[in-house]
């Protein structure tokens, strides 16, 4: 057997030359334990990122609206889809992964655990939410890990359109009455600071976000996401007309970049740990949702075991 | 008629460099898997076209009939809105 050291020398040389890493290379346990907490959490806030927009979808102001929205929330399902797909390839399989979602084990985004309000929610959620996902992405489309990388590349693709519909619908809503107006900056109130905590916490409270850098998972830490999302978000509120809700939002010529507000870390920490305004009622729709597919899960099975017996016959 | 003396069909894909996807470029008889490894990098890396490789039974892969392409694919045909193109971002508006 070839011993451990020696492989381990192998492998971070290999990330030290910025070489890729796939499902059969060598590879230490621990990265492969963080990779698949990584991926399968990604993956859950795909899926569950569907709810709050998935609200939505029967009450969409016109035709268009409700065609785009729809394949939005298709596509996060699509997303959703080639993360588990990803983690996969790493030893664990569906059942785990989503048994780990419906007990409450696995975590998912903090972000889809608040709710969807008004018809601005969704024009908020594509600008920032998706915003602050794409940033994210790009980020991770360079991950050390094969599979992961080519499934970012992928979502960075469809993402695209994501952001734009939302900034449209706040445009939209920017330039139309009063009314519209005040709906659009209620909803920027309501999302700036849920959205910046989607970076996770600062770099100085997050032990596992340095190894990830290390085995270059990530290639970019929560702070600097963070500082970059803020730096090119202000100019598309200003366009709108509307005030991001932080009094402290100044720009800073010595680091060529805004200063800010960090949001509320126990607020974070709290939504975290289960009690968010919608954590109950996430959990509670994904329960429903995987038990009303029970009947599709066993009829795949008999009509597999069917043609088995078939064949054998 | 003749025997079996060729092995199965395997389909060959390569990986260019690291990281990049793997891309079908063909494929070769053998009669185990790393026969049919060996076979794809004396065929199909001579020139260094590649980084990695995987072999995988032809008889594995399930393909979609030319027939049926119309039909098969027609859904996403009329849903332009899927590309970001058609969505309308004021001019001068950055990082969208
Ligand atoms: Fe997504
Ligand atoms: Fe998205």
């Amino acid at each position: 057997m070839s011993n451990t050291p020696e492989l381990e020398k192998k492998f971070d040389a290999r990330l030290e030359q910025n070489d890729f890493i796939e499902p059969k290379d060598w590879m230490p346990e621990n990265y492969r334990k963080h990779l698949i907490r990584q991926i399968s959490q990604h993956a859950h806030s795909e899926i569950v990122g569907m709810l709050p927009e998935g609200n939505w979808i029967t009450r969409a102001p016109s035709l268009r609206a409700k065609m785009v929205l729809l394949a939005k929330v298709q596509d996060e399902g699509g997303h959703g889809l080639y993360l588990y797909t990803a983690a996969e390839t790493l030893g664990t399989s569906r059942d785990e992964l989503l048994d780990a979602l419906h007990t409450g084990k696995a975590k998912y985004s903090s972000i889809f655990n608040y709710p969807t309000l008004t018809w601005a929610d969704i024009g908020a959620i594509g600008w920032l939410v998706d915003g602050a996902a794409i940033m994210n992405q790009v980020m991770l489309q360079r991950t050390s890990y094969g599979p992961y990388s080519r499934a970012m590349v992928r979502i960075c693709k469809e993402e695209s359109f994501h952001q734009r519909q939302g900034y449209e619908i706040m445009c939209r809503l920017s330039f139309g009455t009063a009314e519209q107006k005040e709906m659009a900056q209620d909803a920027l109130n309501r999302w700036w600071f849920p959205t910046m905590m989607m970076f996770g916490p600062p770099d100085k409270d997050s032990p596992n976000s340095e190894q990830a850098i290390k085995w270059r998972i990530k290639r970019e830490t929560n702070d600097e996401l963070r500082q970059k999302f803020v730096d090119r978000t202000v100019e598309q509120a200003e366009y709108l007309g509307l005030t991001i809700p932080d009094k402290n939002l100044k720009w800073n010529e010595a680091k060529k970049g805004y200063d800010f507000t960090e949001p509320d870390w126990s607020e974070f920490y709290n939504v975290i740990k289960g009690n968010g305004p919608c954590n109950k009622e996430r959990l509670d729709a994904r329960n429903q949702a995987h038990k009303n597919g029970e009947w599709v899960r066993a009829a795949a099975a008999a009509y597999a075991k069917k043609k088995k017996e078939a064949v054998a016959a | 008629m003749a025997t079996d003396n060729q092995g199965p069909l395997w389909e060959v894909f390569v990986q260019k460099k690291s990281g990049q996807p793997f891309v079908h470029c063909g494929s070769l008889h053998a009669f185990d898997k790393e026969m049919a490894l060996g076979n794809a990098r004396d065929l199909y890396t001579r020139r260094g076209e590649g980084s990695a490789l995987w072999v995988v039974p032809a008889a594995a892969i399930v393909a979609s009939s030319p027939e049926d392409i119309g039909p098969f694919f027609e859904p996403a045909n009329d849903k332009v809105y899927r590309h970001p193109t058609f969505y309308q971002i004021p001019e001068g508006i950055k990082y969208i």
